[in-house]
């Protein structure tokens, strides 16, 4: 076979697996295997994403300034606290 | 047509020549092609995905959280303020919530501790997650021996253990009773953590916060939506997480399309010299050249993008796991849903095919058009 005919093969055998991912993607969400329901009444207000430092941890519940909270001088030094940044104050509060 | 079809395969056929006879070269440029179109197209599934999970898990998260804080640190709420804020027009219930970290000097991970009310948990018994459940190779029946406030061990009874899908919510977690909460803890019995609020017209969120922030000056209303947007713009592309591997894919990306921008090696100019000496017309050429940045950015493209998938949604992403574990003892396996679109696919296509693609044809152009005596003696 013409090398250029296999690379037309091999380029339409990834485009349909490339074509593939949303429609699994869809099948999928229809589908979900993640089952909440023994965790849902617990009302959780952050996601688990690092559990080293508890900023980073609940980070919606964190304040602004937690990082530099344990003493004046106490710079970052978890590596999720550089990737995982503190809550942004939206609302002032009156 | 027929003829078209034909010249077009010819043309592929040299092109996969030529690029063969620089194999180590061009087969080292597909890698890192690859290589960068993997790591953004990973970067961008992971984010959608977490994006999307936020938004589901979140929507379960209380109307309003009441924080109370004393001297810039988050301090115990009193019963009192329980009292008043439910009696606030539009609140239509206040629960107090109990939770908190435990450090366990035994392997230095931190859990955090949750007491339920809704659904009961017997008292000396405990849900963990699976994460727990795996730092302290625990089954259902084990005890958990937790060590309290004054250095007396608590023994709780594993009751069950969370399945791994609801490890990105609760896989450090220990579900334990309110009493062994507070027994543990020495917790005050008229004080909580801080305050769930349900409001009956989410329209009125905001007036009710005011209400309880010039009531309580000392205290910190948290609303759903800013739980729901401090997760947005955590994803968000200005997101330390997302910038830091954005900027990187970028910045290798630029410097990879310059270099192929800003000219052809000596050995591909005279090869354009020799083509057009022998009859090749610029068109010919240009065609070449265009079918030679198809061949590696689309073959780069598709493979990096599938990969991306596979990295991050049959593996769970394990190069950014290994980035967001830190030093942390327990960290979840991120098993998400696959979230892809139209949309995130063409942004993927124009960030990556159509500038390197451009960057091929357009030094090419410039010596197709030159003389191919002047070419060769280049």
């Amino acid at each position: 076979m013409r090398r250029s005919l296999q690379f037309l093969l091999f380029t339409a055998a990834s485009l349909t697996l490339f074509l593939m991912l949303p429609l699994h993607a869809r099948h999928a969400q229809q589908h979900p295997v993640v089952e909440m329901a023994q965790v849902r009444n617990l009302h959780v207000t952050d996601l688990c994403l690092a559990t080293e430092a508890r900023y980073t941890r609940h980070p919606a519940m964190a304040d602004r300034h937690a990082p530099f909270q344990e003493h004046p001088l106490a710079l970052e030094h978890f590596p999720s606290g550089s990737l995982i940044l503190p809550a942004i104050p939206l609302r002032e509060t009156p | 047509m027929k003829r078209t079809v034909e010249r077009h395969l010819n043309i592929l056929e040299f092109t996969l020549a030529s690029l063969l006879r620089r194999r180590a070269k061009n087969l080292s440029l597909v890698a890192i092609y690859l290589l960068v179109v993997f790591l953004l197209a990973s970067l961008q599934f992971f984010v959608s995905a977490l994006k999307r999970e936020a938004t589901l898990i979140l929507h379960d998260a209380p109307d309003m959280v009441v924080q109370r804080l004393m001297a810039g640190r988050q301090d115990l709420v009193p019963a009192a303020y329980l009292t008043e804020i439910s009696q606030i027009s539009g609140v239509t219930a206040v629960r107090p919530r109990l939770w908190g970290y435990y450090y366990d000097q035994l392997n230095g991970a931190n859990y955090t501790l949750m007491a339920s009310e809704d659904p009961p948990v017997t008292s000396g018994h405990a849900s963990i997650g699976s994460g727990v459940a795996k730092a302290r190779n625990l089954a259902v029946g084990d005890l958990l021996p937790l060590i309290r406030y004054d250095n007396t061990p608590l023994m709780l009874e594993i009751g069950a253990v969370l399945p791994s899908s609801s490890d990105l919510v609760a896989v450090d977690m220990i579900i334990i009773s309110p009493e062994d909460f507070r027994m543990l803890f020495n917790f005050p019995a008229d004080q909580a953590t801080d305050l769930a609020v349900t409001v009956r017209n989410p329209k009125e969120l905001s007036t009710v916060a005011a209400k309880i922030a010039s009531q309580f000056p000392d205290s910190r209303p948290i609303l759903k939506s800013e739980i729901q947007r401090t997760y947005q713009s955590l994803f968000d592309w200005r997101g330390g997480m997302t910038l830091i591997l954005l900027a990187t894919s970028l910045i290798s990306f630029i410097i990879f399309a310059w270099d192929k921008a800003t000219g052809l090696s000596a050995e591909e100019r005279k090869e354009i010299g020799i083509l057009k000496s022998i009859g090749w017309e610029t068109s010919d050429v240009l065609l070449l050249k265009f079918w030679e940045g198809v061949v590696v950015s689309l073959t780069a493209f598709l493979l990096g993008t599938v990969l991306a998938y596979g990295h991050v949604f049959f593996l769970s992403a394990p190069l950014f796991a290994q980035a967001l574990k830190g030093w942390s003892v327990i960290y979840p396996r991120f098993q998400l849903v696959p979230v892809v679109n139209a949309y995130h696919l063409s942004i993927l296509f124009f960030l990556t095919v159509v500038p390197y693609t451009t960057a091929t044809v357009l030094p090419c152009w410039r010596a197709a058009t030159i003389d191919p005596d002047a070419a060769m003696r280049y």
